[in-house]
C-alpha cells in the first residue's frame, strides 16, 4: 500500500483481468480447470491438516478434559486413530472425504456437515446483506470521490473509508449495539432473533429472512430483520471502506483513458461519461474486488459473530481450532475453500459477460 | 476555498450517503420492530459462554455448563444442602446404612420414582447407571472407580437387591462422607435403563445417543442443545418433588461480557453469568438488576517445575509466596470474582483452612534468595493463557518479581496449549486454577497432595505431579485422611495437610473463585451454588 501511496497518493492501481480467465474461458480449458481444483483441495486440505497436527495443542485434551486418567487419554487418542502416522491419518481422512464423510466433530458431538449445515447459513445471510450494502453504498461513493477528486467530497469519502478500515470492527460492534440498540431502541440486540421466537421458526434452508417470509411468519421475519440489521451495516461499512477505495482508483485509471477524451470532445454528457463510459469499464476489475470481499465475508467475520452473539461459521472454526477439533477445522476449510473457488469461477463469467474482448476468445 | 464551493453539491451528496447508510437501516427498523424487549415471562433466559459443552452424557459431562445441566435433569442417590454443603440429603434414596465394617453401603429409593419418560425409577437404572459409568470408563469415572470399582468387578460391587434397594460395596473402609459426597457428583446420576439401552448401538450402552439426548428423572428434561448457541430445558411433570416454577429454562450462548451486559440491561436475558469485573461493576449501578455471588470450589494458583533446580531449592519456594501483591490484586483483577485464598482447600470443604500467613515482603524474599545464593536473582518464563484474570496476575507477579531481581518472561498461549505443555512437565512456571470436581475435601488433596507415582509415565498425572513433586510421606496421610471415619478428625488431618503444603510446596495459591451473576429484578429465587452442578434454576420463579 506504502508502496503504490509514494505516486499519488489514495490511488490503488487497479489490476488488469488475469490471465487465467482467459484460458478458463476456453472450452477446451475445462479439463485443467478441474485439476486446478482438485489440487486447490488438496493442497488447502493438507496444509490445514498438518498445521493442525503441529500446533503444540493435544486435540485429545479437548475431548477429555484435564482430569482424564493416563489410560482414558490412550484410549482416546487410538479411538480417534491419533496414534498412526500422521500420512496415514491424512489419507483415511481425505479417503473419508471422498466418500461423502466429513467425520464428527467431537466438541459438539454432530456430524461436521450437520453442524456446517447449521451454522453457514447464518454467515451466509450476514455476508450477502453486508456485501449488499457494502456495493450499493460503496460504488456511487467511490465514484463521486474519483470525480471530485482531491475535492473535499474526496476527503469525506476518504474518511469514510479510513474509519471503516482501521477502528476495529470489535469497537465498532460494541458501540453500535450500545447506541441503537441499548440506548435509542431502534434495533434488536444480539442474536438471531429474540428468545420468545425459539421454536416458532422452522429452519428450512437456514436464512431466516428467506424462512419467515416463506412461512408467511411476518413477526417473526421483522424480527429476524431486526436482528440483522445492526451486523450487516457494519460488515456493509467495513467492505463499503474497501470497494469506495477500489472503487475511486478503477474509476481514476478509466477517467485518465483518451477514449474519455474523446467522448467528452464528441459533447456527450458528464453523467453519460462517467456512469456509462468509464464505470462501465471500471466495472470489470471491481467485480474481482467485490466478489473476493464477499468471499472474505463468507469465511464469516469472528470478532462480529463474537460481539454480535451470532452462531456462523467463523465464531465455529475458531472454536474447533483453538480445541484442535480437526474435522470440523478441516470440514471448515473445505468450504471456505469452495465459496472462493466457486466465487472466482463466478466472478471469471462475469468477465466475460462484462470485458467484450474475452467473449470473442 | 474555491474548489470547496465548487463542490459543496458533492460534499452535500456524500454527507447524505453517509447518512442514509446510518439512517436508512435504523429507521427501517424503528418502523418494522417493537421493542418491548423483554423474555417470556414463562421463561427464564440466561445468557452464558456454553460452548465448553461437548457431552449431555453424565458419564462423561465433566465441564462447567455441561454440570450445571446435569445438576438440574438429573437424579442421583444423595445430594448436598447447598446452604450448607456438610449436610447430606437422600434424593431418589429414601435413606441409607453403612455396614459395621465401613464397607458396605445400603440404599432404600423412594417409591413411585419415574422418569421424564414415563418409565419407572427403580433399583434396576441405578445400578445400571453406576455400573454403566464405570464401564464406560470416561474422564469422570475416576470418581467411583477410586472406590475400589473396576469395570471387572463393578458387576459384583453394585448390586440390587429388590426394587426398591441397593447395596454398594467398597474396597476399604472409607470416611461414609467421602463416599457418599462422590455419590453426589454428576458421575453417579441416574439414567433410565429402558430408554438408553433402546438406543444403544453395538453395546455401547446408549453412549453414542446419550451424547446428544436426554434420559433422566431430574426437576427439568432437556429439550434441545444446538452447540454454541442454545440449550433448553423444559418442565419435567413426572419428577417427584417441588416441579420447576417456570415451564422454560433457556441457556443463550454469549461469550462477550460486554454482549451479555447490554442483554441483561435491556432486558433480552434475565440472568448474565461471564460478566467480567468492570461489566459487574456497571450493572450493579442499574435499578433493575441485582448481583449475586457465591463462592466456588475453584483455587488459582501459580506453580513450580521442580524439575529446574532454581525452583526446586525450599528458600526459592518460599520467596516466591512473599512476591505476590496479593491487596493489589485482591482490589483490582480479581475484583467481585474472587477473593484473596493461600490453602488448597477452598472455603466450604471439609476442614478448609482461611489462614493467610502470606504477604508482598520484598526484603523478606531478597533475605530468602541471598540464603539459597542467588543474590543477583535468576531468569525464569511463566506459562500463562490469554485471558482474564490469569493475564493480569500474571503481569502484577512479573513486576513484583522484579523488585527482587527476578526477570520473568511471560509466554502466552491458548488455554489447551499452555495446558498440554504444563501436563507434560515442561513449564518452569504454570499459572492455572483447580477447581474440586466433587464436593469432598480429597478431591483437592488428591491432587494437591498426592504424588504415589513420580514417574514419567504415571498414571495419574496430579498436579504435584506436574511439578514434579515428590511427596511420598503427604500421599500417605492423604491416603490416611479419607480412611478416618470420624468426621471431627478427618477435618484435622485436612487442617494439617494444609498447613505442610503452606509452608513447604511449589503452589503459590492466590485466589478463591466466587462466581457473580447479574440477574434482573423480577427473577426470584436464582441462588448460585458452590459447585456447577447445583446451580439450581429450576427454583427461580419471575413475578
Amino acid at each position: 500500500m506504502a508502496v503504490v501511496e509514494t505516486h499519488r497518493p489514495g490511488d490503488i492501481k487497479p489490476g488488469r483481468p488475469r490471465a487465467r480467465s482467459r484460458s478458463l474461458a476456453a472450452a477446451s480449458g475445462i479439463g485443467r480447470f478441474l485439476v486446478i481444483v482438485v489440487l486447490t483441495y488438496l493442497g488447502l486440505l493438507a496444509v490445514t491438516f498438518f498445521i493442525g497436527r503441529v500446533i503444540p495443542v493435544d486435540p485429545v485434551l479437548a475431548i477429555v478434559g484435564d482430569r482424564a486418567p493416563t489410560h482414558v487419554v490412550e484410549r482416546t487418542r487410538e479411538e480417534l486413530g491419533l496414534n498412526k502416522p500422521l500420512i496415514e491419518q491424512f489419507a483415511i481422512y481425505v479417503r473419508n472425504v471422498l466418500t461423502g464423510d466429513l467425520g464428527t466433530s467431537v466438541l459438539t458431538s454432530n456430524r461436521v456437515i450437520d453442524d456446517i449445515r447449521r451454522v453457514f447459513p447464518a454467515t451466509l445471510e450476514l455476508a450477502t446483506l453486508g456485501t449488499l450494502i457494502g456495493a450499493v453504498f460503496g460504488i456511487p461513493l467511490g465514484v463521486l470521490a474519483a470525480v471530485k477528486r482531491d475535492s473535499l467530497v474526496d476527503q469525506i469519502v476518504r474518511v469514510i473509508g479510513l474509519v471503516g478500515y482501521s477502528v476495529p470492527i470489535f469497537w465498532l460492534g460494541l458501540m453500535a449495539l450500545l447506541v441503537f440498540y441499548a440506548r435509542l431502541g431502534w434495533t434488536d440486540g444480539p442474536g438471531r432473533f429474540d428468545i420468545i421466537y425459539e421454536y416458532t421458526i422452522t429452519p428450512v434452508t437456514g436464512i431466516l429472512l428467506l424462512d419467515t417470509a416463506m412461512a408467511g411468519e411476518w413477526d417473526a421475519f421483522r424480527n429476524v430483520a431486526g436482528h440483522l440489521i445492526l451486523p450487516s451495516a457494519l460488515l456493509g461499512y467495513f467492505s463499503l471502506a474497501y470497494i469506495s477505495r477500489m472503487t475511486r482508483s478503477f474509476m481514476l485509471n478509466e477517467l485518465g483513458q483518451e477514449y474519455i477524451v474523446a467522448a467528452r470532445a464528441k459533447g456527450i454528457s458528464e453523467s453519460r461519461v462517467i456512469w456509462r463510459h468509464a464505470l462501465r469499464n471500471a466495472a470489470v476489475p471491481l467485480v474481482t474486488v467485490i466478489v473476493l470481499s464477499y468471499a472474505g465475508l463468507l469465511e464469516g467475520s469472528v470478532l462480529t459473530e463474537s460481539v454480535f452473539a451470532w452462531p456462523g461459521l467463523g465464531l465455529y472454526i475458531t472454536n474447533s481450532l483453538q480445541n484442535a477439533d480437526m474435522n470440523a477445522v478441516l470440514g471448515g476449510t473445505i468450504v471456505v475453500g469452495s465459496v472462493f473457488i466457486g466465487l472466482n469461477l463466478l466472478s471469471d463469467l462475469l468477465y466475460r459477460f462484462l470485458d467484450p474482448r474475452t467473449k470473442r476468445r | 476555498m474555491i474548489m470547496m464551493r465548487k463542490n459543496w453539491k458533492g460534499a452535500a451528496m456524500a454527507g447524505a450517503m453517509a447518512g442514509l447508510l446510518v439512517g436508512v437501516p435504523a429507521g427501517l427498523l424503528a418502523s418494522a420492530s417493537p421493542v418491548a424487549a423483554a423474555t417470556p415471562k414463562d421463561t427464564l433466559v440466561l445468557a452464558w459462554a456454553i460452548d465448553d459443552i461437548i457431552t449431555l452424557d453424565p458419564a462423561e459431562a465433566f465441564e462447567i455448563s455441561a454440570g450445571e445441566i446435569m445438576g438440574n435433569t438429573y437424579d442421583r442417590l444423595v445430594r448436598f444442602d447447598i446452604n450448607d454443603p456438610s449436610k447430606l440429603y437422600g434424593d431418589i434414596a429414601s435413606s441409607w446404612t453403612v455396614s459395621d465394617d465401613g464397607k458396605l453401603y445400603t440404599f432404600k429409593l423412594k417409591p413411585n420414582l419415574k422418569f421424564a419418560s414415563g418409565n419407572p425409577l427403580t433399583a434396576d437404572d441405578v445400578v445400571y447407571s453406576l455400573q454403566r459409568a464405570v464401564k464406560l470408563d470416561k474422564t469422570p469415572a475416576f470418581i467411583l472407580t477410586q472406590l475400589g470399582w473396576s469395570k471387572d468387578n463393578v458387576d459384583g460391587k453394585v448390586k440390587k437387591v429388590d426394587d426398591l434397594t441397593v447395596t454398594l460395596e467398597t474396597d476399604k473402609p472409607y470416611a461414609p462422607s467421602f463416599v457418599l459426597n462422590c455419590l453426589t457428583a454428576n458421575v453417579s446420576a441416574i439414567v433410565d435403563k429402558k430408554l438408553v439401552e433402546a438406543n444403544a448401538k453395538d453395546g455401547d450402552m446408549g453412549y453414542g445417543w446419550l451424547k446428544t439426548h436426554y434420559a433422566g428423572s431430574g426437576p427439568l428434561k432437556i429439550r434441545d442443545w444446538r452447540a454454541n448457541e442454545i440449550l433448553a430445558m423444559e418442565r419435567n411433570d413426572n419428577y417427584y418433588g417441588e416441579k420447576s416454577k417456570l415451564p422454560r429454562v433457556i441457556y443463550r450462548h454469549v461469550k462477550e461480557s460486554a454482549t451479555q451486559r447490554l442483554l441483561l440491561e435491556k432486558g433480552d436475558v434475565d440472568v448474565a453469568r461471564n460478566l467480567e469485573p468492570g461489566d459487574i461493576e456497571a450493572v450493579s449501578k442499574n435499578a433493575d438488576v441485582a448481583v449475586t455471588n457465591t463462592p466456588k470450589g475453584t483455587i488459582y494458583y501459580f506453580s513450580l517445575n521442580q524439575k529446574n533446580p532454581t525452583l526446586a531449592k525450599p528458600e526459592v519456594r518460599e520467596a516466591m509466596k512473599y512476591l505476590v501483591d496479593y491487596d493489589a490484586i485482591g482490589q483490582t483483577f480479581i475484583k467481585g470474582i474472587g477473593e484473596i485464598h493461600q490453602t488448597f482447600l477452598p472455603k466450604g470443604l471439609l476442614g478448609a483452612s482461611d489462614e493467610k500467613p502470606y504477604k508482598l515482603d520484598v526484603a523478606k524474599a531478597k533475605e530468602l534468595l541471598a540464603k539459597a545464593g542467588l543474590k543477583d536473582g535468576f531468569t525464569i518464563t511463566m506459562d500463562v493463557r490469554n485471558n482474564q484474570p490469569v493475564t493480569g496476575i500474571a503481569e502484577a507477579v512479573q513486576r513484583s518479581f522484579a523488585q527482587a531481581g527476578i526477570k520473568m518472561e511471560i509466554i502466552p498461549g491458548d488455554g489447551k496449549q499452555t495446558l498440554t505443555k504444563y501436563r507434560a512437565r515442561n513449564h518452569d512456571l504454570y499459572i492455572g486454577q483447580w477447581g474440586a470436581d466433587y464436593w469432598d475435601p480429597h478431591t483437592n488433596a488428591d491432587t494437591f497432595a498426592r504424588n504415589p507415582d513420580n514417574s514419567d509415565n504415571a498414571s495419574s498425572k496430579t498436579l504435584a505431579w506436574r511439578n514434579d513433586w515428590n511427596i511420598p510421606e503427604l500421599t500417605k496421610k492423604a491416603d490416611a485422611a479419607v480412611l478416618e471415619r470420624d468426621t471431627e478428625k478427618r477435618a484435622q488431618l485436612y487442617k494439617d495437610m494444609q498447613k505442610d503444603v503452606l509452608a513447604t510446596s511449589p503452589y503459590v495459591i492466590i485466589f478463591q473463585m466466587i462466581e457473580t451473576a447479574g440477574v434482573r429484578k423480577d427473577v426470584k429465587d436464582f441462588k448460585l451454588g458452590p459447585t456447577s452442578d447445583t446451580t439450581y434454576t429450576f427454583k427461580a420463579s419471575k413475578s
